[in-house]
Formats: C-alpha cells, sequence, structure tokens
C-alpha cells in the first residue's frame, strides 16, 4: 500500500501566542516548532498499516524552510521519503488543501492519512478538502482503523460527542486521525541518522499554478478578553465550601 | 440573487441538540433572506416543532438519507444548493458538522470559518466571524471572499432565543440515490447513558493530578451528581488511563465553554487553560496558592481537595434541596 501523509509544523501547545502589534500573525521567534499533534497518530497509523501489508509512507508537508525539521522527525518515525511545498507566506486551509491534493495526485496513492485538525488555526478543513477535492471518500476523527486489502475497504470508528460511530468504505480514501487511534512512537537515534540521509523532494507552491485569491482571509488576530480578578477563600474547608456555594448562588448567580 | 441562510444540522429520533437552536438564532440576527433548516434521517420532520419555535422560515426534510454519508450528503446538497436561496450555511461545528461542512466547502467552492463564536452581518451581506485559534490563545477575526459564505458554529456560546413562526415545509427531493454513497455510517454506539458530552456541558468538574488516583475520581462523580455537571480532567490522568481519553479537556483535547467549569486539583497548564478559556466562571480548588489555575478563576478555594470537595457537594445538595 503506498500511504501519503500530510503533516502540518505547528508552534507546540505549550507556548505562549504573542499577537504581533498589527494583528496579522504572531511573533515567531523562541517557539519550538514540532510536528501537529494529530499528524503524529497519523503517521504512526501508516507506519503500522506498511508493516502489516507492506508499501510506503510519503510525507507531504507543506510551508516555508523550518519546516523541513518537522519532515525529518517524520522520516525518522520511519516514513520513506517526503515531498515539501516550499512557500513563505501564510496559507488559508484552501490553497493548503488544493495544494497537498495536487502533490497527492501526481504521487499516486491507496490511502491519505493526516490529522483531524492542526493545533494552529484549528479548522479541521484540510483532510475532507483534499478528499472532496480528488473525489475520494473520507472518514474523520477517527479512533480505530481496519484496512480489508482483499475487498480494499476500511472500517473506521470515529469519535463523536458522547459516542462513536462506525463507518465503511472503499479506498483509496482520507482519513483524519484523532487522539487514540494509537500511541506514536519515540525515533530511535540510528533512525533519526537514516532520516537525514532519506530522500526530500521541494516544489515550489507557485509552480502549482493554483488560483491567488484565498477562499478565507483573516482580518487580524487578537487577545481573547482578559479574565476578572480572582475571589480566593482560605481557611476552614467547610467555612470555604459554604462561602462559595454562596457567591455562585448569590454574586455569579450560576446555581 | 440568493440572500437566505441555510441552517444545516443532525438529529436523532426528532431530538436536535441545543446548539442548533442557537444556530437559527444567529441565522436570524443575521438579517438576511430566509432562514431555511435541512436535516436529515429518519423522524427528520419530528424537528418541525422545536424549528417553528425558533424560527426557521422553512425548512426541508431528507428523510430517505437514514445512514450518514459525508460524499452523499454534500454531493445531495450541493446538486440541491440553487433551490435553498442561500448564500450564508451555517453548521454545528461538532464532530457532524466539521465532517460534511469542510467538504461540502471544497465541493461548492466556498470558503469556511470553523468552530465561530459569534457572526455579524456587514452593511454589504457580507459575514465577519470571530474564531478561536491557537485553541482560544488568541482570537481572529475572519472573512469568507467567495460568494457562498460558509460557518461552522460552537455550541453553548450563542443564545438561542424563542421567535414563533410557521415554518415552510419545502418539497426539495434529494437527487442523489443512497445505493452511490461510498463511505457509510453502519453502527452508531452510545456512551454510557446519562453522561452529559464535555462540549455542551452547563457545569462541568474536571479533575487533575491533584485527584492522586483513579478511584478518587467518585468524589467528582458525586460533585457532578449534586450539580447536575458533566466530568471531565486535564491531560495527564487520561494519559494516565485513569479515566477515558474522552474525558481530556485542553489544546489537544476537548476545548469546552461551560457556564461554570470546575477545576478540582487541576493546577493550570497552558494547554489546560487554552480548553477552558471560552468558560463563562472558572472555580478551582488547589493545596498550591500559586497554580497558575488561579490566574484564570473567578473564585478559588486554596485547601485540601479532598476536605474540601466533599463539602462543596454537600452545600450544593442543601442549596438544590431548598430551590
Amino acid at each position: 500500500m503506498k500511504i501519503l501523509v500530510t503533516v502540518k509544523q505547528v508552534p507546540d501547545t505549550a507556548t505562549k501566542i504573542q499577537i504581533r502589534a498589527d494583528g496579522q500573525g504572531i511573533h515567531e521567534e523562541g517557539i519550538k516548532w514540532v510536528i501537529n499533534p494529530y499528524d503524529e497518530f497519523a503517521i504512526e497509523e501508516a507506519l503500522r498499516i506498511k508493516e502489516k501489508h507492506g508499501g510506503e509512507v510519503v510525507v507531504l508537508a507543506l510551508g516555508p524552510s523550518r519546516v523541513e525539521e518537522a519532515v525529518r522527525q517524520s522520516l525518522a518515525m520511519g516514513a520513506d521519503r517526503a515531498v515539501i511545498v516550499t512557500t513563505e507566506g501564510s496559507v488559508e486551509p484552501a490553497t493548503a488543501a488544493h495544494a497537498l491534493a495536487a502533490i497527492c495526485q501526481q504521487e499516486g496513492f491507496d490511502l491519505i492519512i493526516t490529522g483531524k485538525q492542526a493545533v494552529d488555526d484549528d479548522s479541521a478543513q484540510v483532510g475532507p478538502m483534499i478528499a472532496a477535492g480528488l473525489g475520494l471518500p473520507q472518514v474523520t476523527v477517527v479512533i480505530h482503523l481496519e484496512v480489508d486489502e482483499a475487498s480494499k475497504r476500511l472500517r473506521a470508528e470515529r469519535e463523536l460527542e458522547g459516542a462513536s460511530e462506525i463507518v465503511e468504505l472503499p479506498y483509496p480514501a482520507v482519513v483524519t486521525a484523532q487522539r487514540g487511534l494509537n500511541e506514536p512512537r519515540y525515533p530511535t537515534l540510528p533512525n533519526i541518522m537514516k532520516a537525514k540521509k532519506k530522500e526530500v523532494r521541494r516544489v515550489t507552491l507557485e509552480s502549482l499554478s493554483l488560483p491567488a485569491q484565498p477562499w478565507v482571509t483573516v482580518n487580524r488576530l487578537f487577545e481573547p478578553p482578559t479574565r476578572p480578578e480572582p475571589t480566593i477563600l482560605s481557611g476552614d474547608p467547610a467555612e470555604t465550601a459554604k462561602e462559595l456555594v454562596r457567591l455562585l448562588h448569590n454574586q455569579a448567580k450560576v446555581l | 440573487m440568493a440572500n437566505g441562510v441555510l441552517v444545516i444540522f443532525d438529529q436523532n429520533a426528532g431530538d436536535i441538540r441545543h446548539v442548533v437552536l442557537e444556530m437559527l438564532t444567529v441565522a436570524r440576527s443575521l438579517g438576511k433572506g430566509p432562514v431555511t433548516a435541512l436535516t436529515f434521517g429518519t423522524d427528520a420532520a419530528k424537528t418541525l416543532p422545536k424549528l417553528a419555535e425558533y424560527g426557521a422560515d422553512r425548512a426541508v426534510f431528507w428523510e430517505s438519507y437514514t445512514q450518514y454519508s459525508s460524499d452523499g450528503f454534500s454531493a445531495a446538497i450541493a446538486q440541491s444548493f440553487p433551490q435553498f436561496d442561500a448564500d450564508v450555511i451555517l453548521f454545528p461545528a461538532n464532530a457532524w458538522g466539521k465532517d460534511l461542512s469542510a467538504r461540502l466547502s471544497e465541493v461548492l467552492g466556498a470558503g469556511l470559518a470553523t468552530d465561530c463564536l459569534h457572526l455579524e452581518a456587514e452593511a454589504s451581506g457580507r459575514v465577519k466571524a470571530i474564531r478561536p485559534v491557537y485553541a482560544g490563545k488568541a482570537l481572529a477575526e475572519v472573512v469568507i471572499n467567495t460568494p457562498v459564505q460558509m460557518f461552522s458554529l460552537r455550541p453553548n456560546i450563542n443564545a438561542a432565543e424563542v421567535h414563533h413562526v410557521n415554518p415552510e415545509v419545502l418539497d426539495i427531493a434529494p437527487s442523489v440515490d443512497p445505493a452511490t454513497f461510498q463511505a457509510v455510517v453502519v453502527e452508531r454506539k452510545e456512551a454510557q447513558t446519562g453522561t452529559i458530552e464535555l462540549t455542551e456541558a452547563d457545569i462541568i468538574v474536571s479533575g487533575g493530578r491533584g485527584m492522586k488516583a483513579p478511584e478518587n475520581f467518585q468524589l467528582l462523580d458525586a460533585l457532578a451528581a449534586a450539580l447536575g455537571a458533566a466530568v471531565g480532567s486535564s491531560r495527564p490522568v487520561a494519559d494516565e488511563g485513569w479515566v477515558p481519553h474522552s474525558y481530556h479537556i485542553g489544546q489537544t483535547g476537548k476545548v469546552v465553554s461551560p457556564t461554570v467549569y470546575f477545576a478540582i486539583g487541576i493546577s493550570g497548564a497552558i494547554q489546560h487553560l487554552a480548553g477552558i478559556s471560552g468558560s463563562k466562571y472558572i472555580v478551582a480548588v488547589n493545596n498550591d496558592p500559586e497554580a497558575p489555575i488561579f490566574k484564570v478563576a473567578n473564585y478559588g478555594i486554596v485547601g485540601d481537595l479532598f476536605e474540601v470537595v466533599p463539602r462543596l457537594t454537600e452545600e450544593i445538595k442543601a442549596l438544590k434541596a431548598q430551590q
């Protein structure tokens, strides 16, 4: 099976986000960049499928030169090679999906796996958009995946609010990964060394001749409202518990 | 030119989630053309009284679509789209809505803003949206540039206002044969009954490492039962297996916006604070006065949670008994 995994590089979730004064982005100095956590589940699942069924795992990424670090890490986890769509500017979901879909088409594949969303813009759009763009079925927020090579079908469990559902679909298809799908492996030192020599092909975003007009424009980023000064109680547990309930009932009026 | 609002949502045996009522209210607040509700499956038409109560001018029920299919539903909506007379589409930002809206976005060639908190119509008829990014560490003001504008709405943020109308049920039949659907839901597994879903909960009681052991979550279950609340957790205790993954609240877990969030024995890592930043009131109980959770809390108790929580439960039971 040839499996493509699209990977995004995002600020580590421990990052304190600082918005630029012009509201047109965030300060990138000092940020630790990592593979989007949900994309790690996608890579791991692709590797497990390859280990079971044979084939190739190719990582696709999009972004500025720093993205190579996330790509090398994906290769160190065990992916075979990578393609990076290079662009310096920030890219909205539709443009990213169209660029990645174009590379998917060039590459050919049996399965495309990615994270259920990226933890920077939280759009949760790229996976389904690639699927729709390529005319493929999709299953998103997947916590369990079974591949039947004989029938070329997938059986996936996806997480809903307070429930889950089983989806059956033929592949080629797009799958997006949720936490719980697997436990991503850590790259071993020998694999980190090997990853340095693996093939990384670069394609410029411009060379894909996509429409220039973005579908969504971010006018500005701004800080969430600050929270009010807290009322902190301490002392006798019974007294503080009583006072807290009184405040929630009489002051906040939420009980 | 089409100028209405199409509100698309899922239903279960005629029951609809509260977010649908919030969506109808937001749809009406945009002051555009008619608000059309579209839902699917067995008993879809049973939602009509609620739709009438919350201001849907028109309704379309595709009851023959009994099994959800992202490819099938999106193709059918796209084919019938001109008949809906809409240039704005709203979805709930739940697993169902995110799955279908992103696919429909590509099929229609219409830009989509995910998980919006607020929508506002500008004089031009274009809609400006506010949505969280970095799990709420920042907010973004976004606009859609395509003729059709799509938005998914986060539950529990917008008010649902009663506005009685007499909806016209439109006879628009879906044109895609279910036999051609590719990805199809074949089974639904409900979580244990009686549990309240975190992303829709009005009150959440959440525990962290300070709970010390999985069995101590019984204390939180008791508090939650007294409050009628859902139970959640920080990431470390879900990773430890003390509670299921579905409890995990934070940047890489669930992002919640309840009226009251009780953080019990949770120090408040930045990822957790991001996931709860939409809470109207945050209440923290922790023995460490320096814990970051107290910086975002409205109310806090510095003390031993094993002493405080049972007393809190008793006080709340006493209050509820008076009410």
